[in-house]
């Protein structure tokens, strides 16, 4: 047997070759750990500005028309009506206007003003501009006008600098002799989808995606907040509840395709005349939506003291009472912000509601809740596969309008937070 | 006491929501055209939709909706009323099996009308070398089992000595889609019929000659670019050693990019496609529940917009449809006009 090492211990030599070694390892740790941390942070940066900035230059663009003057000479076109006849109500002249030819007279002015293949500068749709401005001052027609009328797909992409040579030296030469402008589309803000790029707007799809969130909101929040406040507040700890607890957690990691054949099968099994409608739709995702209000509210009760509960049960309140008087008020800023954010994955989604129709070409903005009707993610998806090149541009334009309405909901969850948050 | 108040307030919300659907519902009229069906078909589908609309601000814009061909019978031979689409979109025949399914569902009266041709293209980068390809070519190219045989062909040179030795690298469409169903029947199938063996067993063996010819290989030879054929575009730009498979109407959009490759020495063009010289030729049509006419408005009106559009000089030519032959529009025009139905014996 040896003996035992004394036991006492030397001070640290700090200047040993060893230890300089040891502490300098240590350091370099310290800093590769750092470094790798900063690398991490700079690449989800770099990922985040290559998408904010490609989609900020390629959709800048499509918030923006190129048109092109267009003189006409009303009395002398092909255009036979009678300044007089517009009288009556709107319907009437709609009727009117709808029953006269405008595309031959603009394309017979377009040839007029730009030679022979002037009507392949104007948008297909640049008749239905000229029939506005008839409607709208209907004496136009007693002489001759100047419109600026929307321009071509390939009189837009030359504009921007892009597309064949000879059509970008042609613009070039309108541009010089102001035959040609760019300007913010509003039309893109306030029309729905169509055919023709340029006449397509976002208002249609921002429209059904604001009935769908409505119809997700009505279903999904009395139904998450009344199941967290009963499990956290009422059910007895049992069997039963824990499996509803897990399924509930478990219904929450579901692929929402598969909440998409849910609605297939149960909601437009039940309302078949309703495919394409906001309400459907609202209703698929609220079943998707609503187990994640679910666990958020549960965590937002669990996190409002036990002391506030029993001094209020002390005074004398009923359950109730301390539910709706206490607890409820106190959690709420929580259960918002999960809510919102629930709400905001429901807004990105596109798979369920490809499902059940919402998928379809709708030329006009729903007006209610039970018309068909489409939503940005869709919008997107769909823009994305037209054959137009002047798709290209809009479609950036609406992941842009996309981007900013998650950006807001985000925003008002977050000042929610902020604004009523109580700290113990 | 707290379960039953519970259990009470579930079936109330229950009952609450079935009432919202219902009173949602509103009667069952619906003032709206409804169409489903092939993609292909879509663009000018919207296309006329929008003019409809357009011209005739008494009726509400149509509503239409792409599921490929076979999701749109599906959805059109479900029944009659206004559940269910007034007009089926389609870039085929309809099946008899399709057919058979709507004669069990009461949809009897079905007016069948050709709206117009369209080509499947093969397209390749500008830059690109050009090739000449034959049906045999490309079936080789891209069987599974050319012949029987596994597919070994790494470059084109392989499959024909006279082509040059690039890799074998096709994007085209996957096999949920319409588009794919027609490329492997217009021409794989026949690039297979080339060899006499194939032909015999097409009549002794249907399944298994289905299975030789029409099965695309799937080592990475070629690939599935999903149902967006702008991709597919972007892709061959970026590769000019690729072909890519897609619709006419995408080649003369994207003309400064990409250009068709022959096939049996044809160039998919305007002219060799509506002649049918150019073997990815296909015809486009329509379908429309006659019984639905009364029902809900404007059907009528919709058709005629379609018929006047689908000239040569019609603007669905612009949206890169191919017109069919004079005496076909005649005779499909003749069917708006008096609603002819369709002749269930001329399905084989």
């Amino acid at each position: 047997m040896t003996e035992p090492t004394t036991m006492k211990r030397q001070p640290t030599d700090w200047k040993s070759p060893d230890m300089v070694q040891r502490i300098k390892r240590r350091y370099a740790a310290e800093r590769r750990f750092k470094a790798m941390g900063m690398v991490a942070i700079l690449i989800s940066v770099a990922f985040l500005a290559f998408l904010l900035i490609s989609m900020a230059s390629n959709g800048a663009r499509g918030f923006m028309r190129t048109d092109v003057r267009l003189p006409i000479d009303f009395p002398a076109s092909t255009l036979m009506v009678d300044p007089a006849s517009f009288k009556g109500s709107s319907d009437d002249v709609d009727q009117l206007l709808a029953g006269l030819d405008f595309e031959g007279p603009v394309a017979a002015a377009a040839e007029q003003a730009y030679g022979a293949e002037g009507g392949a500068l104007l948008a297909d749709s640049a008749w239905l501009i000229v029939r506005d401005a008839i409607k709208a001052d209907p004496t136009l027609l007693t002489r001759k006008a100047e419109l600026w009328v929307p321009a071509s797909s390939d009189v837009d992409i030359a504009y921007k600098g892009e597309g064949e040579k000879p059509m970008r030296d042609r613009v070039a030469a309108m541009k010089q002799a102001g035959q040609v402008t760019s300007g913010f589309n509003l039309g893109f803000l306030t029309g729905a989808d169509a055919t023709d790029p340029t006449i397509v707007g976002i208002w249609g799809a921002f429209k059904g995606s604001l009935l769908t969130m409505i119809v997700t909101l009505l279903f999904a929040f009395p139904v998450g907040v009344f199941s967290a406040i009963y499990l956290e507040e009422y059910a007895p700890r049992n069997r039963w509840t824990d499996l509803i607890e897990v399924s509930i957690n478990n219904l929450a990691a579901v692929p929402s395709i598969i909440f998409g054949l849910l609605g297939l099968a149960v909601f437009l099994g039940l309302f078949p005349t309703l495919r394409s409608a906001p309400i459907i739709g609202g209703m698929t995702l609220a079943l998707m939506t609503m187990p994640v209000i679910v666990i958020a509210g549960r965590n937002a009760i669990k996190a409002v003291p036990p002391s506030i509960r029993d001094a209020a049960l002390g005074i004398g309140a009923s359950p109730v009472q301390v539910v709706f008087h206490h607890v409820l008020p106190l959690a709420l800023p929580g259960i918002l912000t999960g809510t919102i954010i629930g709400m905001a994955r429901a807004l990105g989604e596109t798979a369920p509601l490809l499902m059940v129709g919402m998928r379809a070409f709708i030329s006009a903005p729903p007006a209610s809740f039970t018309e068909p009707a489409t939503v940005l993610p869709v919008q997107i998806f769909l823009w994305s596969d037209e054959v137009s090149r002047g798709f290209v541009e809009k479609t950036s334009a609406a992941i842009i309008v996309l981007l900013v309405f998650l950006l807001a909901m985000n925003g008002l969850a977050i000042y929610l937070r902020n604004r009523f948050e109580t700290r113990w | 006491m707290k379960r039953a108040i519970s259990a009470i307030s579930a079936m109330a919300a229950v009952l609450a929501l079935s009432a919202c659907g219902e009173s949602g519902s509103g009667g069952g009229a619906r003032d709206s055209i409804r169409a489903v069906g092939s993609s292909t078909v879509l663009p000018f589908a919207k296309a006329v939709a929008d003019k409809f609309a357009q011209k005739n601000p008494n009726f509400k814009a149509p509503i239409i909706e792409s599921q490929g061909t076979g999701g749109g019978f599906k959805l059109f031979c479900s029944g009659v009323g206004v559940a269910h689409p007034d007009v089926a979109n389609a870039s085929r025949r309809i099946k008899q099996s399709e057919l058979d399914e709507c004669l069990k569902n009461g949809v009897k009266d079905i007016v069948e009308i050709q709206i117009g041709i369209d080509g499947i293209v093969l397209a390749q980068a500008k830059d690109g070398m050009p090739i000449n390809l034959t049906e045999a070519d490309i079936y080789k190219a891209l069987a599974k089992t050319p012949y029987g045989q596994p597919n070994t062909a790494k470059t084109w040179k392989d499959v024909n000595p006279a082509l040059p030795a690039i890799a074998i690298n096709v994007y085209g469409p996957p096999s949920s889609s319409g588009t794919r169903d027609a490329f492997a029947e217009l021409i794989l199938e026949k690039g297979c019929d080339a060899d006499p063996a194939m032909k015999a067993l097409k009549d002794s063996d249907k399944d298994k000659h289905k299975d030789i010819c029409t099965s695309v290989r799937e080592d990475g030879a070629y690939v599935e670019a999903g149902e967006n054929d702008n991709l597919i575009v972007q892709k061959l730009a970026a590769n000019p050693n690729a072909v890519g498979i897609f619709g006419y109407s995408f080649l003369e959009e994207n003309g400064d990019k990409v250009r068709g490759v022959p096939v049996q020495g044809v160039s998919p063009t305007y002219a060799s496609i509506s002649d049918f010289s150019y073997p990815g030729a296909r015809p486009l049509f329509i379908y429309v529940k006659k019984a639905h006419l009364t029902a809900v408005p404007g059907i009528k009106e919709f058709l005629a917009e379609f018929a006047s559009a689908w000239g040569p000089d019609g603007y669905l030519a612009k949206h890169g449809m191919i017109a069919a032959p004079e005496d076909v529009r005649t005779k499909n025009a003749d069917i708006v006009a008096n609603m002819t139905l369709l002749d269930p014996a001329s399905i084989n």
